[in-house]
């Protein structure tokens, strides 16, 4: 709780020229913590990134990397490292030399033997031993990303950013090295900062997502508090799939709203943000949240238009009349022991948890206090 | 399908006839009727006269002071050029803002239009008496003389073979990633031994393009050190104009172009070696 945070955002904006990428964030960042800054692109999150490594200079505000003010200290002077999109390796220096870059750079001069040596170390690290005679362009994409991190983490930084790692990766590979960069987070222990829009891999490698949008952090919290309870509108949309249907708040009932959507049922629904009586609401449910079923009591009938056979579960394309298309997800194996066809007239349940209401205007004041955003993480 | 592979073949001869004609016509004849001259004998009226004799090549040591003096003004000269062409490739690629490159690189070029013959005279003038030196005699400098001074001939071989050094150095810095300039920074690498290490290294290619250009051109210069120098210094150029022109011993120039051209080659294959191995690039961009 009292420990120095890694890295500290404090009222930190950016502008470039009239637009502005960054907007007054918070953030504490507290060591040994794997964080993914998630958001669609142009929300500020390579920005903040950049900002930490010392790329871009804040137009306001300060950040500071463990206690340490960074204001006019230039990048090569920050005890970080990044692993760069598309890695940035020197395409005239071998793997071994790329990886000795940093350590070459240090003053007072390391021996070269010792340089040798933590190179070699840092190669093995990545699974890379033997390959330190390579040319860059001889090694497959998956390789390269590696000799990125090892590149990185030989100097021992104090926080390793990573600007979408794994954008360049097949998907197969992409899973795999999800897998190892958190492995290697544990084992080093470092704080290990990410950014990436794809919001699979933030929710499956990170302690903590800090979800951004519009310049501003959204919500900050564990992947499950983010799947489960998203703050807002923009982030039940944007973290995982979900239907969102439109309606408006026909009653209360403690935490609970009753919908009224578009074709006159009434649902009930956990309220997000504070709503009135009559206001426009969309509804998130999660397409894991619905059963198929022949049952009567279910609040929706559909038509089943389309199918995506996903081995061990089915997405489906539902058509309900006055609502629209539905997506549910349906554990085929378990529940009902066969696919439903398309054009077959199934009835749609809800199979756990309660569906979300949120208030239809955006949510923009969602910057919380930097101690908040300690308590949240520690 | 044999049809139509032999047809693709007969269009690709049609596309490369003219200029592989052209090359045979005016490079590989020319070059063949030199070599057989080098070996032959001057006729007693002048010109050539068959013979099979490596006199003329035992003869080189007479022009030696010829080439002696295009083996110092051809590297020194590409130096030179070198040596102002980089930081201004740097600024146009590097550091310009965007929407001025296009006009700042065609002011690099613009004066390439002009004959190089018509430059220099320029330079002449601006040099000479009534030029510079008349102006800081204005101001109290009296007695400045810079027409006729190896500065002047190095300022006007800079000043002519410039562009050609620029553009191969501007294509390979603006080729450079720029994330490898951060990624040095970012790994502790200050901004001197990011431009040591990195972008002098990866720009090699276009300064050994550039480089060797420039000194293969100036191996056969000869206009820039007559009008700027005074004509008090002679080249191989002067030499080749003297022996093919007015004394009319053609197997003695042929021997010398030879020799030319044999150095020239040798001036590209070792500038190609060089930029290989510091780049690591597979290859030399010759423009």
């Amino acid at each position: 709780m009292t420990a120095v945070p890694d890295i500290e955002f404090r009222g930190v904006t950016k502008r470039y020229g009239a637009v502005t990428a960054v907007s007054g964030i918070d953030l504490a960042i507290p060591p040994s913590a794997f964080v993914a800054l998630l958001g669609p692109s142009g929300c500020g999150k390579t920005t903040c990134l950049r900002m930490i490594g010392g790329f871009e200079q804040p137009s306001e505000g300060q950040v500071f990397i463990r206690g340490q003010d960074m204001a006019g200290t230039p990048p090569y002077r920050r005890p970080v490292n990044m692993v760069f999109q598309q890695y940035a390796l020197f395409p005239h220096l071998d793997v071994e030399d790329n990886v000795a870059y940093g350590l070459r750079q240090a003053r007072p001069r390391l021996s070269s033997r010792e340089i040798a040596s933590r190179a070699g170390e840092a190669l093995e690290m990545v699974r890379l031993a033997g390959y330190g005679r390579r040319k860059i362009h001889e090694l497959s994409g998956g390789q390269q990303q590696r000799v990125a991190l090892a590149r990185a983490l030989v100097n021992k930084p104090a926080v390793l950013l990573l600007d979408e790692p794994l954008a360049a990766l097949d998907k197969k590979l992409r899973t795999d090295m999800q897998i190892e960069l958190q492995n290697l987070q544990r084992e080093i222990g470092i704080t290990f900062v990410l950014v990436t829009h794809d919001q699979e891999e933030a929710l499956s490698m990170s302690d903590f997502v800090c979800v951004m949008n519009g310049g501003r952090i959204v919500q900050l919290g564990q992947p499950s508090e983010i799947y489960d309870e998203p703050a807002d509108l923009f982030v039940a949309d944007f973290v995982g799939k979900t239907n969102l249907l439109s309606g408006t708040v026909a009653g209360h009932s403690g935490d609970l709203v009753e919908v009224a959507l578009a074709d006159g049922t009434v649902i009930a629904a956990r309220k997000r943000t504070a709503l009135q009586q009559g206001e426009a609401v969309s509804v998130s449910l999660r397409p894991e949240s619905l059963s198929l079923g022949a049952r009567t009591d279910s609040p929706f009938k559909g038509i089943v238009r389309n199918r995506i056979f996903l081995g061990s579960t089915a997405e489906y394309a539902i058509e309900v009349k006055g609502i629209g298309t539905l997506l549910a997800k349906a554990d085929h194996l378990i529940g009902h022991g066969n696919l439903f066809k398309p054009g077959e007239p199934v009835a749609i349940g809800f199979a756990s948890g309660t569906p979300l209401a949120f208030a239809e205007t955006k949510n923009n004041g969602a910057n919380q206090r930097v101690d908040k955003h300690v308590e949240i993480i520690s | 399908m044999h049809g139509s592979r032999l047809r693709r073949n007969l269009l690709t001869a049609l596309l490369l006839g003219p200029a592989t004609a052209w090359l045979v016509v005016f490079l590989v004849l020319p070059f063949i009727a030199i070599a057989v001259f080098s070996v032959g004998e001057r006729a007693p009226e002048g010109g050539y006269q068959a013979a099979f004799t490596f006199a003329q090549y035992a003869n080189l040591p007479a022009r030696a002071t010829a080439f002696w003096n295009t083996m110092v003004l051809a590297p020194v000269g590409a130096l030179a050029c070198l040596l102002v062409a980089y930081p201004v490739a740097y600024y146009l690629a590097l550091r310009a803002p965007q929407r001025w490159r296009l006009i700042l690189l065609a002011l690099v070029v613009i004066p390439f239009w002009t004959s190089l013959l018509m430059r220099t005279y320029a330079w002449m003038y601006v040099l000479g008496g009534r030029g510079i030196p008349a102006l800081l005699a204005y101001i109290g400098f009296e007695d400045v003389r810079l027409i006729n001074t190896p500065g002047a001939v190095l300022l006007g071989i800079v000043y002519g073979y410039l562009p050609l050094m620029i553009l191969p150095i501007y294509v390979s810095l603006e080729r450079l990633d720029r994330r490898l300039l951060e990624a040095s920074a970012d790994l502790g690498a200050t901004p001197l031994s990011t431009f040591l290490g990195v972008t002098l290294k990866l720009s090699l290619p276009g300064v050994m393009t550039g480089f060797s250009l420039v000194m293969i051109l100036l191996l056969g210069e000869y206009l820039i050190p007559t009008l700027l120098g005074g004509g008090k210094v002679f080249f191989i150029g002067n030499a080749l104009v003297d022996l093919f022109l007015q004394s009319r011993n053609w197997p003695f120039g042929s021997a010398i172009a030879i020799t030319l051209v044999l150095v020239s080659v040798v001036v590209l294959i070792a500038a190609n070696r060089i930029s290989t191995r510091v780049s690591g690039a597979r290859r030399v961009d010759l423009i």
